[in-house]
Formats: structure tokens, C-alpha cells, sequence
């Protein structure tokens, strides 16, 4: 099941939150900042998958931009990687000539 | 008043702000006047409001002035009102807050609604928030539109269901017919949530399970179309079509087909076709495969199946991608427990995994290599797992050391190469090991007798260098004092001998001893060591008695009273010296399983858990042991000294002992620590072969012991089969006054040919009335088989005052000691 679905730039600011599950507004500034720094911290060469507290994070990087989507063990972690990528194919779709940041 | 500005310009502004407080005075401002707006009442406006609103709330401002604007957006008739007001819902609203309940009646509306738009709109925010309430309400017009022809709508109203399903799972049944044709739909979006509501409702309700079970060929058509089709555009993702769907059916076949032999079949072919059609080339195809291995493990697929999904997690181990690794080493960690021999296959890259630098591949690695250890490979694995020790982070070492711990007792192929990887596991991570890992591998080593000079020599120069680390510090303080006179006399035959004199080994226990680094349990290890070397050096006991004696007045309460314990032994009880310091014998590990498993250190018994509750604190037992003393009189009687309690002060063991009333002290030495040692197989007498005792209870009379001041104590006797000379006493005491009696305490002494033994009693409160019992057990151990007699000490509070009591039992009947 899909947690929540982030997206967040480089700075810690967050451009779009959605939350599957309820949780209280000041904890939601925390977890995002908290999820960024997880995925800040990683290099180039590591995988997608980042397992946080009692769930998992998968993220990937756009230019400065990072989606990050949190999700329980019953999911493929593979196919929302992917699931990530359509979303963002959509968004360019629909809106062109997208600017990330 | 001008009009509001657009959500596009308050991001704009907002994004100029260079600093959080700026941020957030401009949002302050915005939301001011956002709220004057509301009061106004302006219904043109609104929309554009609650959107910037729901903006600002994103960014995490509170926001709930703006629920009931949602509402009202949501009744109004433009759709451009209501499409921000259920979205306003969504985000703001859910069954916490009472408004909720009001847009009951517009969702409805909205459900018959003339566009399909709207109805959408409704259908989501229903499956978003809906409450029970609301879905209660809802759930005959979401059925009706899973039944409609038009795909658009049917698709949300498959999700809708769901989450109906999900708060109110007794309405499942109403969702049953409609799903009799969901499947015939050649429209994916539907197809893909009918997947998903089939699947909740399987995972619901296993009566459902069964009735869907029959979809499964219909499943496997639709899967296979997806495969064997040509290039569709609409559902094209990287050459593979519609692998978000393809997903979603395995997961369902694999529900399906669990602990299903009929469904499994049905399904082995296109799970073999998939898995070998399937282009790996990019992510989407390994996700898909990812999700048939799963699949395959999952249900009772036959074995060439299952070899084959093995293989394509060792193909993915081998693949450049992380996540492939990352995921296939998941797998790889569910599947090792049931297909062992075909995982141990890819055992090597799983270790070359172990070298990777993304720390969850690292972790996944190091589980797998411990699930893979066995008895062949076992030295090889080890190399590679200690290596990995050296150069992991913090984070893996504790739980690195006790899976080598593990594997090592194991598996292990000699005592000496045991005894070096544990050196290696200490010395490299020697204070991240756990705790319980010291007594485990003092055990071990006292049980390697002929391996214990080269073990205390090898300590022994580990903490020379360095004594920081507490696991180590004090397994090699406790060797040292075992075993210090092998270390000076220089005799060992598996390593170069080193020469240490007595002063140098004094030396480095005593800086273990004044060091900043050294935790309390750690002095207590260098401490029992130093005065045990008292017996085993030749010139340097004064040395060690002037350590003790210092020690005598320490702060720490612990080393203080070893160090008077210690004291005393070198003062008054200079002759019992040699006989209490003797060395330790090999200790036994009872491997009971379950509660009666033991632990021996240092001649302590610890059960690991008594059936009653936890004993008092350790001060209790030095002076419960001279109330004893009292109780038996003068001079006839040999004292009693505690044993040093080690790492536990507070242990079942070392209370139990305490409470021995005196020990058989008389005669040869080996008799000391005899005692010390009988014990522990008396104690798992009683503790683990509750079985073994033959109750013949019918055949002992019971008597009552003690009756005065209301209050009665019975004995009753068991004796056992296997120890004709223990007896088991099991004393109920009970109370006919008017009154509780609290805090009681029991306490008992036998003449010296006898040795006893408390456990710990039910519970320490008598109530009034006779109306319940405090029970406690008392072991008596009679080798002589002389007449059994007992002095018994009372004390509790009745009335409020505090009691107490003597009194001697004769009338022990001749069966329970004869």
C-alpha cells in the first residue's frame, strides 16, 4: 500500500504531498524534511529503495527535483519505481515544457 | 476590496521569500485576507480561495477555518466550484472532524448526478475519506455504479468499493454479483481495479477466496493477451504492455493459487511463459519478473518451477542495477528457508554482495550469508563474514557478531578455530557485542580444557594493548583470574609462549580496574580476578591483598562489597581461601529448551525464569544469611560467604545461593567448591524435572508447622525418584484473622548436614479470612538421611505493626527424610 506520495527539491522545500494514511500536520514537515535527508545522502551507485523506520521509501531524482513514494512490504518495490517515472511522463505530457525545480 | 490574487501568483510570492520567517509572514498575511473573504461570504471568490488555502496547507499551515467552505464549494452547481471543494474534502476533511457527516447528502446527489464528471468527482472523494457512517449510507449507489456500462465510471466505483470494503467489511457481500462480469471488460482501467477489488475481497474473506478461485483461468487468458499481444500504444510502457496490470494479476493469481494445488496448476504455464518471454532489459521487465518469482514461490508450484524462479533471482544478483540486487537478495532472504540447496548455488555472489557500498544491499547480504552457513562452508563464510565485521558501519556490528557467535557454536570445525574467531569478533568489535554473548563465551572457554593456556595468552595480550572494549575486557579478565598461573609459568603448546610475570599481570587487571573506561560490571570482573590470582600466584599476595583492601572504600557499591567480602576472606578465613578460589570446573550448559534453560557463571546458577516472582534486591541475601545464622546458633556453625555475584547482582541465582543456610564446608577441599557444584545439578533437579519427581504426596503426611497469632503455615512433602535424598517441602501459609498480614517473610535453616534451598514465595501478602495462601518451595537436601529438623523466622506486618516469630519443626513425619 502507498503511504505517500512526495515531492520534494533539494532544499527540503516540498512542491507536492499527498498522504494515503493520516498523519498529524506537524509531523508532516518532519517526515519530509526527514525523507529528504535520507535521500540526499545517497550516492549515485546505490539503490532506490531506502528502508526507513517500518516502511520502505523509493525515490528517484529528477534535475533538482526528488519524488519520493512510501510504501509497506506487500508492494513491489520495482513497480512503483516505475509508477514514479509514468507519473512524471504524465505530468510532461500534460503540462509541456515542464520546469523542475 | 481588490480582488484575491490566483493560486499561481501566491506561489509565485511565496517562492520569493528567501527565509522561513519571510514564508511565513507572507502566508499569514494571505491567510488574513483569505479569512475576511470567507466572512464576506463571497461566492466568486471561494474557489480560488480554498485552492490557495489547500496550497498553503501543503506546505504545512493549518488550514481547518476552511473546512466548512468546502462544503459549501461542494454544494454549489459550477463544476469548477465543486471540483476544488472535493478536493478541499479530501485533503482537509476525514471521519475526525463532525463536519464530515454534512456532505453525506451532496455526495449522494452528486452520484445520480447528470455528468459522469461529477459523479467522478464524487466516487473519489467517497473512496478517499468516506467514514463508516458515510459509507453505510453510500454503499447501495457505489454498487449501482460497479454496474453501469460506462468504464469511466465503473473503474472509480471498483475503488470506491474497496474502500467501502474496507471500513465496513460487512457489506462485502453486497459487492458479490457485481462482480460477475468485471473481468469480461476490455477497458484496463476497469480491468486494473476490478483486480484490485478482487484482491481486497480474497484477502477479506477467505469464503470469497474459494468463490473466486474459479476466475483463475480467466485471469491467466487476460494475462496471456497481454503478453502475446503486438504494440498497443495506449498501454505501452517501454515495449511491455500494461505492466502495471500484469503486476496486479500476479498478485492475485498468487493469492489465488495459495495452498491451492488445482489453482497452482492451472497457472504453472503462463507463469513459466512469462517468466522466460519477459525482456529483462529494462526495469520494467525485472519488475514484472519480481513479481512472478514472488508468485512462484508463493503457491505449490512444482519444483522445475520453483528452480527456475531461483535462477532468475541468481541472474538478477548478477545484474548491474541495484534495485535488481537489492530486490533479489529480498527474495532470495524468503525463499532460503524452503529451498535452501538451490539458493546455496548462487552462495558466492552473495557474497561478493557483501562488498557492495549501498547499505541495504549490505544488510540483505549479511542475513542471507548467515541463513547459508552450514557445516561445509563454514570456514570459508566466516573469512568473508569477518572481513565484513572489520569494514562495516557501526550500525551492522552488533548484529554481525552475534550471527557469527551463532554460526561459529554451530557449526564450528575445532575448539581452537572457534576460540580464534571469537578473538576476532572481540577484538575487532568488541564493544558492540551483546551483552549475553560474555557468559556464553566464558562457558565456552572453560568447556575447551585443553585449550586454556593458549586462550588466556591470546587475551591476554588483545587487552594489553588496549582495554576499551567492555565484552572483551571481561571475558579476558575473567580467563586471567582462571587461568593466570598457565599464563605465567609460560606453558603453551599452540603459540609461541610469551613471558609474563606476575606484577605484569597485576598490572594490567589493576589499570583495568582504575580506568575511566571501565564499567561497573567490568571492575567487578578485574576484581574477582585479582583475588583469585591470590591462590595461584606464588609471590605477589600481598600485592593483592592491598588492591582488595583499597577497594574496601570505594564509592561503587558493588566493588565495595566484593572488596570487604574479599577482605574478610583473607583476615578470618584465611584456611577456606584455596578451597573457595579453587578453579572451575567445566561447566555444563543445560540445553533444556524453554523456561528452564541455565546458565552458569562463575559457580551461579541463573535460571532463566522462575515460575514466581522476581527475587529482592542483592543486599538482602548477606543479611537474610546472618539471620539464618542467627537462627542456628553460635559456634557450631560455619559461616556462610556469598559468592560474588557477577554481572547480575540482582539474579535469581545468586539470591537462591545467598539463601542457603550453610554450606558442608567441612572436609576435603574439593568439597568447597563441590557444594557450589552439586547445587547447580540439585537446582536443575528441581527446576527442570518437575516431571521426574513421583509425587507421593498421598503417601507423605502433611503437617502443619506453625499455628499462632491466626497465623498457620502447612508443610507438604514430595520427594523424588531420581534424588532419593532430596525432599520437596511446599509450604502454604494462611491467615483466620480479620486482617491482611503483609510483607511476610519466610525464612528456614537446617542443621549443617543439610543443605536448603528457597525459592522465591507466590506473593508476599497472607489475606484475611483464610481466603487465599502465600506458597513457597523449599528443597531440602538430606545426603545423610538424618532426622529433619528446621527452624523456622517469620516476619509481617498485621494491625499495623510489624511481627515476627520463631519457632523449631520437629514433627517432620519419617517419610519425607527417610
Amino acid at each position: 500500500m502507498i503511504k505517500f506520495f512526495l515531492m520534494v527539491n533539494k532544499q527540503g522545500q516540498t512542491r507536492l504531498s499527498r498522504y494515503y494514511e493520516h498523519v498529524e500536520i506537524n509531523k508532516r514537515t518532519m517526515l519530509e524534511a526527514e525523507v529528504i535527508k535520507n535521500c540526499l545522502s545517497r550516492s549515485k551507485d546505490q539503490c532506490s529503495f531506502i528502508e526507513y523506520k517500518d516502511f520502505k521509501l523509493v525515490y528517484r531524482q529528477y534535475a533538482a527535483l526528488f519524488i519520493v513514494v512510501g510504501i509497506n512490504e506487500t508492494e513491489n518495490e520495482m513497480a512503483v519505481y516505475e509508477l514514479i517515472h509514468n507519473f512524471v511522463e504524465v505530468l510532461d505530457k500534460y503540462f509541456s515544457r515542464v520546469v523542475r525545480h | 476590496m481588490p480582488a484575491p490574487i490566483r493560486l499561481r501568483e501566491l506561489i509565485r510570492t511565496i517562492r520569493t521569500a528567501r527565509t522561513q520567517a519571510e514564508e511565513r509572514e507572507m502566508i499569514q498575511k494571505e491567510c488574513a485576507a483569505i479569512r475576511s473573504s470567507f466572512r464576506e461570504e463571497d461566492n466568486t471568490y471561494r474557489c480560488r480561495n480554498v485552492a490557495k488555502l489547500l496550497y498553503m496547507h501543503m506546505l504545512g499551515y493549518p488550514a481547518h477555518f476552511g473546512q466548512l467552505e468546502c462544503l459549501k464549494l461542494i454544494a454549489s452547481q459550477k463544476f469548477t466550484d465543486k471540483r476544488i471543494g472535493y478536493l478541499g474534502a479530501m485533503l482537509l476533511l476525514d471521519e475526525r472532524q463532525d463536519v464530515h457527516l454534512l456532505m453525506t447528502n451532496c455526495i449522494k446527489n452528486d452520484l445520480n448526478h447528470s455528468t459522469q464528471y461529477v459523479q467522478g468527482l464524487a466516487l473519489c472523494t467517497l473512496g478517499c475519506m468516506g467514514s463508516s457512517e458515510m459509507c453505510r449510507d453510500l454503499a447501495g449507489e457505489v454498487e449501482k455504479l460497479l454496474k453501469t456500462s460506462n468504464s469511466y465510471l465503473r473503474k472509480k466505483a471498483a475503488l470506491c468499493a474497496v474502500h467501502v470494503i474496507r471500513k465496513v467489511p460487512e457489506l462485502m457481500e453486497m459487492f458479490l454479483p457485481a462482480t460477475k462480469n468485471l473481468l469480461n471488460e476490455k477497458n484496463h482501467g476497469v480491468l486494473h481495479t476490478s483486480v484490485v477489488l478482487l484482491t481486497e475481497m480474497c484477502e477479506r474473506s477467505p469464503d470469497m477466496l474459494a468463490h473466486f478461485r474459479k476466475l483463475v483461468p480467466q485471469l491467466v487468458r487476460i494475462l496471456k493477451n497481454l503478453i502475446m499481444s503486438g504494440y498497443s500504444p495506449e498501454h505501452d510502457v517501454s515495449g511491455i504492455s500494461d505492466p502495471f496490470l500484469q503486476v496486479r494479476i500476479l498478485r492475485l493469481l498468487r493469492i489465488l493459487g495459495r495452498n491451492d494445488d488445482d489453482s497452482s496448476e492451472a497457472m504453472n504455464d503462463i507463469l513459466a511463459q512469462v517468466a522466460t518471454n519477459t525482456e529483462t532489459s529494462k526495469n520494467v521487465g525485472n519488475a514484472i519478473l519480481y513479481e512472478t518469482v514472488l508468485t512462484i514461490m508463493d503457491i505449490k508450484s512444482e519444483s522445475g518451477l520453483r528452480v527456475l524462479a531461483i535462477n532468475i533471482l541468481g541472474r538478477f544478483l548478477l545484474n548491474n542495477d541495484k534495485n535488481i540486487r537489492y530486490v533479489a537478495l529480498t527474495s532470495l532472504l524468503k525463499t532460503v528457508q524452503t529451498d535452501h540447496n538451490a539458493v546455496q548455488r548462487h552462495r558466492s555472489t552473495i557474497v561478493d554482495c557483501l562488498k557492495d557500498l549501498d547499505v541495504s544491499i549490505k544488510r540483505r547480504a549479511m542475513e542471507l550469508s548467515f541463513a547459508l552457513v552450514n557445516g561445509n562452508n563454514v570456514r570459508g563464510m566466516m573469512k568473508e563474514l569477518l572481513y565484513f565485521l572489520d569494514s562495516c558501519e557501526p550500525e551492522f556490528k552488533a548484529d554481525c557478531a552475534s550471527g557469527i557467535f551463532l554460526a561459529a557454536e554451530k557449526y564450528a570445525p575445532s575448539k581452537r578455530w572457534h576460540i580464534d574467531t571469537i578473538m576476532r569478533v572481540l577484538t575487532t568489535a568488541g564493544s558492540y557485542v551483546r551483552d549475553d554473548a560474555v557468559p556464553n563465551l566464558i562457558q565456552l572457554i572453560t568447556n575447551s580444557v585443553e585449550m586454556h593456556a593458549y586462550t588466556v595468552q591470546r587475551l591476554y595480550k588483545a587487552i594489553l594493548g588496549d582495554y576499551s572494549q567492555q565484552p572483551l575486557v571481561q571475558v579476558a579478565s575473567w580467563c586471567i583470574g582462571e587461568y593466570g598461573d598457565l599464563l605465567v609459568s609460560g606453558q603453551c603448546e599452540e603459540e609461541e609462549p610469551i613471558q609474563v610475570t606476575e606484577d605484569e599481570v597485576l598490572d594490567i587487571l589493576e589499570s583495568v580496574l582504575i580506568s575511566n573506561m571501565s564499567a561497573s560490571v567490568t571492575r567487578g570482573y578485574a576484581l574477582t580476578a585479582i583475588m583469585k590470582l591470590s591462590t595461584r600466584f606464588t609471590c605477589t599476595v600481598n600485592r593483592i591483598k592491598k588492591v582488595v583492601s583499597i577497594y574496601g572504600s570505594s564509592i561503587d557499591v558493588e566493588l565495595q562489597q566484593r572488596a570487604v567480602e574479599y577482605n574478610a576472606l583473607f583476615k578470618k578465613y584465611d584456611h577456606m581461601r584455596p578451597a573457595l578460589l579453587e578453579r572451575m570446573p567445566v561447566l555444563e550448559k543445560a540445553t533444556t529448551n524453554g523456561p528452564t534453560e541455565i546458565v552458569q557463571t562463575n559457580g551461579e546458577t541463573e535460571p532463566a525464569v522462575l515460575e514466581t516472582k522476581p527475587p529482592p534486591s542483592g543486599l538482602q541475601p548477606a543479611s537474610q544469611a546472618n539471620d539464618l545464622l542467627d537462627l542456628l546458633g553460635g559456634s557450631d556453625i560455619t559461616p556462610v560467604i556469598p559468592t560474588a555475584p557477577t554481572s547480575k547482582p540482582a539474579s535469581a541465582g545468586g539470591e537462591l545461593l545467598d539463601l542457603l543456610g550453610d554450606l558442608n564446608l567441612t572436609g576435603s577441599p574439593v568439597s568447597a567448591p563441590a557444594p557450589q557444584i552439586a547445587q547447580p545439578s540439585f537446582l536443575l533437579d528441581g527446576l527442570s524435572s518437575q516431571p521426574l519427581f513421583n509425587d507421593i504426596a498421598a503417601g507423605i503426611p502433611s503437617i502443619t508447622a506453625y499455628n499462632k497469632n491466626g497465623l498457620k503455615i502447612d508443610f507438604t512433602f514430595e520427594r523424588s525418584n531420581t534424588n532419593p535424598s532430596v525432599t520437596v517441602i511446599t509450604i502454604q501459609a494462611s491467615n483466620s484473622t480479620e486482617l491482611d498480614m503483609t510483607d511476610f517473610v519466610f525464612q528456614a535453616a537446617v542443621p549443617k548436614t543439610f543443605q536448603l534451598q528457597l525459592l522465591s514465595p507466590s506473593s508476599s501478602v497472607i489475606p484475611a479470612f483464610n481466603s487465599g495462601t502465600i506458597t513457597q518451595v523449599i528443597k531440602v537436601l538430606n545426603p545423610q538421611k538424618q532426622q529433619l529438623r528446621m527452624r523456622i523466622k517469620l516476619t509481617y506486618n498485621h494491625k499495623g505493626s510489624a511481627m515476627q516469630d520463631l519457632a523449631e519443626v520437629n514433627n517432620f513425619p519419617p517419610q519425607s527424610w527417610q
